[in-house]
């Protein structure tokens, strides 16, 4: 198969970047989309051309490497897979395909689709974590912790830290990545004992590194290669709330 | 050796909170349900038009009757939609500048056209509530309303409000403005519970259906006055304006 690839070149972080056309020949349905690219940028080396650039390392869909706004989509049309994930089977033979860099203020561009997404970095070290000062390793299931509670944490620690979320945001927000991130460590007894620490801790990082407010539209969710659920946003409010009122 | 304790998330100030992210749509949620409450009561309160010159201007006297509660209602209205305006501003010019450069192709999926334009529906709907106080409220612009009695000697609010939609333009300006805030409010139910963190997956859905069929009620509601008065369904009194 083949398509036409208009994608965003960018020498560095200053320089002004613009659209260019590429044909992609004789593709296999079963490549991946970084695997076209990658045929994209032999055909370019030989021609003597800079390669494009782009961020991966997995291409299993679970280190949060890849990027890519896709038509418009970050990561693709294609409902809870990551870039690396995206088959050119899903796309047409012929299609046209834009591909964008996940543009925030707060992820300046490096170079071509490659962001420095760095303050997603800084926002865990404010506060994704748990503080643990080391001894023995605890016994497995010394701590109960219910059903209902793992599911739910786990469901918000699958979030690879993409910043798809970001991308997806028209504010550019990165609330549904921080609220993930405040949720899976706040239904957790381990985490529960910063938790007000670390809701102001991470928010304030978050407002610190230039992200927009978040104002309810919802297309994090959608955008989110995890399916995570915009209810942890509602949940890290009221962490946020209770924080505020108590620790006075 | 000793286990030296290091507190990693100690180092740190909060932030006040009218400054941070959450707080300011924590801000536009709180003064946004007042303002989900006042227009339920308002459009409550003059749909008795319906029901008979008698009934309203009663109803008028009554809140007048309220005095000083009245008026620290009003002050308490006003300083939540100045606080309202402000944030909204503040969050509008942040969350522009949060990408300076966009996107060529942008496909949304989830978030509507309401939801990405309340700052201009919010316009409009400023622009046409500083001109109903003006009309109705302080009759500035209309001011031989003032004079308007019912045979009782209450002021004729009644009276006041068919002569008053009894004009296409006014009808027309009002039709769009509840337009507007129709729109407005499709997002903002949803939008504020999910703020004030009362939500869950399950729920998600069911206040989007729930936002959505209040500001249809609230369009109905508000603009079956000047529909109503325009069909002729509530008239002028029989004996004629005193
Ligand atoms: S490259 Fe690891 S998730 Fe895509």
């Amino acid at each position: 198969m083949n398509v036409t690839l208009y994608i965003w070149r960018q020498k560095n972080a200053h320089a002004k970047g613009k659209m260019e056309k590429y044909e992609a020949r004789d593709l296999s349905p079963n490549m991946s989309f970084l695997e076209m690219l990658d045929v994209v940028n032999e055909d370019l080396i030989t021609q003597g051309v800079e390669p494009i650039h782009f961020d991966h390392d997995c291409r299993e869909g679970i280190c949060g490497a890849c990027s890519l706004v896709i038509n418009g989509r970050p990561h693709g049309k294609q409902h809870a897979t990551t870039t690396c994930e995206l088959r050119m089977r899903h796309f047409k033979d012929g299609d046209t395909i834009y591909v964008e860099p996940f543009r925030a203020k707060a992820f300046p561009i490096v170079k071509d689709l490659t962001v420095d997404r760095g303050a997603m970095d800084r926002i865990m070290q404010a506060g994704g974590f748990v503080s643990v000062n080391t001894g023995g390793m605890p016994d497995a299931n010394a701590i109960p912790i219910s059903k209902k509670d793992s599911d739910t944490a786990m469901d918000a620690a699958a979030c690879i830290g993409c910043g798809a979320c970001v991308a997806a945001c028209p504010n550019a927000s990165a609330m549904l990545f921080v609220a993930a991130k405040v949720s899976h460590l706040a239904y957790l007894p381990q985490g529960k004992v910063e938790a007000k620490k670390r809701v102001q801790a991470i928010v304030s990082q978050m407002d610190k590194e230039g992200f927009g407010n978040c104002t309810n539209h919802l297309e994090c969710e959608a955008a989110c290669p995890k399916e995570i659920s915009v209810k942890f946003i509602a949940k890290m409010n009221r962490e946020y709330m209770r924080s505020s009122v108590v620790s006075k | 050796m000793s286990a030296v304790q290091v507190d990693t998330m100690s180092v740190h100030q909060p932030q006040a909170v009218y400054k941070t992210s959450i707080g300011k749509k924590i801000i536009m949620a709180i003064t946004g349900i007042t303002f989900v409450g006042f227009i339920t009561g308002h459009m409550l309160g003059n749909l008795q038009i319906f029901l008979g010159q008698d009934r309203l201007n009663a109803y008028a006297e009554a809140l007048q009757g309220l005095g000083a509660l009245l008026w620290f209602i009003r002050a308490f209205l006003l300083a939540f939609i100045a606080l309202h305006i402000i944030f909204a501003i503040i969050l509008y010019f942040e969350n522009r500048s949060s990408r300076p450069i966009r996107n060529v192709r942008v496909h949304n999926i989830e978030s509507s056209l309401a939801s990405r334009t309340k700052i201009f529906s919010g316009l409009l709907i400023f622009f046409f509530v500083t001109y109903h106080l003006l009309h109705f409220t302080l009759i500035v612009t209309n001011p031989e309303y003032a004079a308007l009695k019912d045979s009782l000697g209450r002021h004729d609010v009644y009276s006041m409000m068919i002569l008053g939609f009894q004009n296409y333009i006014i009808s027309g300006v009002y039709i769009l403005a509840i337009l507007s805030l129709s729109f407005h409010l499709s997002h903002s139910v949803f939008s504020l519970f999910q703020t004030l963190g009362l939500n869950n997956a399950a729920w998600v859905p069911r206040l989007r259906m729930i936002s959505n069929i209040f500001a249809v009620l609230i369009f109905i509601g508000y603009v079956s006055i000047p529909v109503g008065i325009l069909f002729n369904l509530a008239k002028l009194p029989e004996g004629g304006l005193l």
